[in-house]
């Protein structure tokens, strides 16, 4: 479907009949039906994609076959409703957290205008309150007394086709990003509730395929581009020649090689695709110039899980590997790259499901001395935790000049600022690799920052107009300070974001690049016996390359 | 039509206790039977409700970090939105319920023509809320005075401040609190009307407890203020004191407004554990925001983790990939098999 023309959009958005606008939808939202139609949903996982996860050991994904949202007939396993009854009462035995958020919603809607999407969208059933009541509803039937005796004055309704449908729809109109879960009195994250719903719509066969496609690809190849050992080490081999080219330095790296100190974890996408890759430069360039001793991986290629988005036990699997490659190497611990869902995973979720890693030790930087105390179980340490050390201790230089032609904001990611806590280490490097930077405006960033809107993975493009939608609050703000600022480049530390925001300020904010904080650290980075390539401006006088390793590549 | 149903279910419960208590006899039923009925109710769903929930487990880390995190020395940790230790998140807690700190951060959003998205403060949902509960909070615990005897003298002292009864002249002293729980339900109902978002996802069961507290303040309100001379205020401490000391006197004197007053209690204390009420209990245990931040630092357990799931293993990896590694000069566990003279 092709995207609407944007000042099309900016119409609509404001002035279209929306909940946001002020149009009071008529029919109460258990009697509005998810319709599908090209453009507002996700295409359906291939079915050889289910078949090769189902067959994995410790994962279910049962009845693989070819089916559409746009038809009718999902072809729904016979007994689909005592499946997913059943699978919603093990999911409350398990998780404290669904049974509290289920229960204790006073619907006082402080959530509902926090989502993006129901910013973007106006659709009410993306306010979070009404997300969850969609499932909180079916649980009010079949597993409350009020709902059971009191039926649809209680809240409650029974469990249909139209419901598993609506269930499809909004929780993959939702990017976990926890927005909502700030503002809410009582914490209820309408993340875990999309887990659940999602959890649950596997169990019938109903998934993406932009999600699932790179987790089996991630469980095969190590990474979720399906990247085969030979290519990665390819694509990481171009960029040192590229970084060689820029710099006059021979960049030592190497993969798959035991008895290195350190083993080094970032998101393919980095190696992968435009910006991106100019964020694995800056590792390349930063760890080369520190002389550390560090391997990559083509096994454990993968900084992100895209399991995070299906189910624990996916989510469990896809990041053993981690721990795994860690052991089969010897490291000592393990640093990894910037990404928002990967830094979620490894700091609330890799240790519990995958620890404890008594063969590691706790991290230390061979640079400062600086142990890393607040991953003394976790054994990883983040890439923006170990720069900003080295920048405190003077460790490493910089002529930040280099930079002198970016005015950057800085874009807080979702899970580093809401599900970690890592928000002045990256402001912090900032301060030193640029001239200058502005912030956008306070109720944007840090733990209030909106999504890129594509998260989870919704980076799809079939839903283009839905992810300019959702991600207008993000683009919005961005547009202030470029009005306000200049401001040329938004910097992030997430490679979902890197790709996502970039479609998001073509859309939005034409002429907004986007880069990875490593980006600029690496070329602002002053290392011992380069010799930069020289270029020449407008007047013939020779100088650096103004666009640093963009001039590259 | 939500809320019709809902004040419509209160006025029916307002005349039955109305008729039925009028009926001889039936005095004991709504002055002795259901009150007890009505607290056994209460307490044994109440811990039912709670027990529930902590018999399912927390099986991962998730606190909602609402600031920096503890990380290097020199970046400051914002210990009471991103706490470590037990103290803060035990300060986090405290806040969140005795403060509503959560509510206290609310914004509006408004969308203008360009697009634009603006966010602005909005408290008044937390002012709204502080206002309510606390009142109905310093109510309940007036009300203690009718329990006891004799009455404790910080109780004495809790009833004179809440009638600043320095500050009035003549009898029955005015509780400030009794002003502000029907202000409290009169603006957390007005905002469920007025807030368009609200009213959308309002249920039945929203409106019913603001009606039903709204009906147990207004006959308290009454019985207290205007119809004074209808019940005898003796014979319902006779009444209270015996409840609690499981010797329950009930005497004629006692007017139909209380035994209303008292049935709307008891139909509250029964409605609580199955309702939303429950948020009451909920706040404490809710996980992303009772856990603390250090699942990095500390290995949280999953008891039902299971050991069987295993990563795709490197052996199977190398296994179809060996070729291009060995080609590629990507180090291997085992090398090619010799190759075969042709």
């Amino acid at each position: 479907m092709a995207l609407a023309k944007l000042e099309q959009l900016s119409k609509s958005v404001v002035q279209g009949p929306s909940l946001v606008t002020g149009a009071v939808p008529t029919k109460d939202w258990m009697e509005t039906p998810a319709i599908f139609k090209e453009g507002n949903f996700a295409y359906p996982a291939k079915q050889e994609k289910v078949e090769y996860l189902n067959s994995q050991v410790g994962l279910e994904f049962p009845n693989a076959r070819i089916w559409s949202p746009l038809e009718d007939d999902w072809k729904l396993p016979e007994n689909w409703q005592e499946i997913i009854l059943n699978g919603l009462k093990e999911r409350l035995g398990k998780f404290r957290s669904l049974k509290i958020f289920m229960d204790c919603c006073v619907r006082c809607g402080a959530c509902a205008d926090k989502c993006h999407f129901f910013l973007g969208t106006g659709d009410p059933k993306n306010m979070p309150v009404l997300r969850a009541e969609l499932l909180r509803s079916i649980y009010r039937n079949d597993f409350t007394l009020a709902g059971k005796l009191f039926g649809k004055m209680a809240g409650a309704r029974e469990m249909t086709v139209g419901v598993i449908k609506e269930w499809f729809m909004y929780s993959y109109q939702c990017t976990e990003c926890r927005r909502c879960s700030v503002f809410c009195p009582y914490g209820i994250d309408t993340a875990e509730v999309t887990m659940m719903l999602r959890e649950l719509l596997h169990l019938l066969g109903i998934g993406i395929n932009w999600i699932l496609e790179p987790a089996s690809n991630s469980n095969r190849t190590g990474n979720h581009m399906g990247l085969q050992p030979h290519t990665f080490k390819d694509n990481v081999d171009f960029l040192a020649e590229d970084l060689e080219t820029l710099t006059g330095i021979k960049i030592n790296h190497t993969f798959n090689r035991k008895g290195a100190e350190i083993l080094f974890i970032t998101p393919s996408a980095d190696v992968f695709a435009e910006p991106g890759l100019y964020t694995a430069m800056g590792y390349l360039a930063l760890f080369e110039q520190l002389g550390l001793d560090y391997t990559w991986s083509t096994y454990a290629s993968e900084g992100g899980n895209f399991g995070l988005f299906t189910s624990n036990e996916l989510m469990k699997k896809l990041n053993g590997k981690m721990y795994a490659e860690a052991k089969r190497l010897g490291v000592k611990y393990i640093i990894g790259g910037e990404c928002g869902h990967m830094w979620r995973v490894i700091h609330q979720y890799m240790d519990t499901m995958n620890g404890p890693a008594d063969f590691l030790e706790v991290p230390k930087s061979p640079i400062t001395g600086t142990v890393f105390n607040n991953a003394a179980a976790t054994k990883m340490v983040h890439i923006s935790e170990f720069t900003a050390d080295l920048i405190r201790h003077g460790k490493i230089k910089f002529d930040p000049s280099r930079n002198a032609h970016v005015l950057p904001t800085f874009h807080d990611s979702c899970n580093p600022a809401r599900a970690m806590g890592l928000m002045d280490e990256p402001r912090y490097i900032l301060d030193h690799v640029v001239p200058k930077w502005v912030e956008m405006p306070e109720n944007t960033i840090r733990e209030q920052t909106f999504c890129c809107g594509s998260g989870t993975g919704l980076n799809t493009d079939e839903i283009m107009e839905l992810r300019m939608r959702s991600g207008l609050p993000r683009a919005n703000a961005v547009k202030h300070v470029i009005d306000k600022y200049g401001v040329n480049m938004l910097s992030c530390v997430c490679a979902i974001d890197r790709a996502t925001l970039t479609s998001l300020m073509n859309y939005w904010n034409p002429g907004c690049g986007v880069c990875g904080l490593s980006e600029l650290v690496g070329n602002a980075l002053i290392m011992d016996n380069e010799k930069r390539a020289m270029g020449y401006d407008a007047e013939g006088n020779e100088r650096e390359l103004p666009d640093g390793f963009r001039t590259m590549v | 039509m939500k809320y019709t149903f809902s004040f419509l279910a209160v006025i029916a419960l307002v005349l039955f206790a109305w008729l039925g208590s009028q009926i001889p006899g039936m005095q004991y039923l709504f002055g002795v039977a259901i009150p007890y009925l009505a607290i056994m109710i209460f307490l044994g769903g109440f811990v039912y409700r709670v027990v529930q929930w902590a018999k399912s487990p927390v099986p991962f880390s998730i606190p909602t970090t609402c600031g920096q995190g503890v990380s290097l020395d020199f970046i400051k940790q914002d210990k009471l939105d991103c706490p470590t230790k037990t103290s803060e998140v035990v300060a986090r807690m405290f806040l969140e319920i005795f403060a509503f700190r959560s509510l206290f951060r609310n914004t509006k959003s408004e969308l203008h023509e360009g697009p634009k998205i603006t966010y602005e403060s909005s408290k008044w949902l937390w002012l709204f809320a502080l206002i309510f509960h606390y009142s109905f909070l310093i109510v309940v615990i007036r009300h203690m005075r009718l329990f006891l005897n004799p009455v404790p003298g910080w109780l004495q002292t809790l009833d004179f401040l809440d009638a600043g009864a320095a500050l009035q002249l003549g009898a029955p002293l005015l509780y400030a609190t009794d002003a502000a729980l029907v202000l409290g339900i009169v603006l957390l109902f007005g905002r469920r009307l007025i807030n368009r978002q609200v009213r959308y996802i309002s249920l039945a069961n929203d409106y019913f407890p603001l009606f039903l507290i709204f009906g147990i303040a207004t006959t308290g309100i009454l019985m207290r203020y205007f119809l004074r001379t209808n019940i005898d205020i003796i014979s319902i401490k006779e009444l209270l004191v015996g409840l609690v000391t499981f010797s329950p006197v009930i005497t004629a004197k006692i007017g139909s407004i209380f035994f209303i007053h008292l049935f709307l209690v008891s139909t509250l204390l029964i409605y609580f554990p199955f309702s939303k009420l429950m948020h009451l209990g909920g706040v404490f245990m809710s996980p992303t925001r009772n856990m603390a931040n250090d699942s990095r630092a500390k290995r949280h357990i999953n008891p039902w983790n299971d050991p069987t799931i295993k990563p795709h293993s490197y052996a199977g990896y190398e296994d179809e990939f060996r070729e291009f590694m060995v080609e590629n000069g990507i180090p291997v566990e085992k090398e090619l098999p010799p190759q075969k003279d042709e």
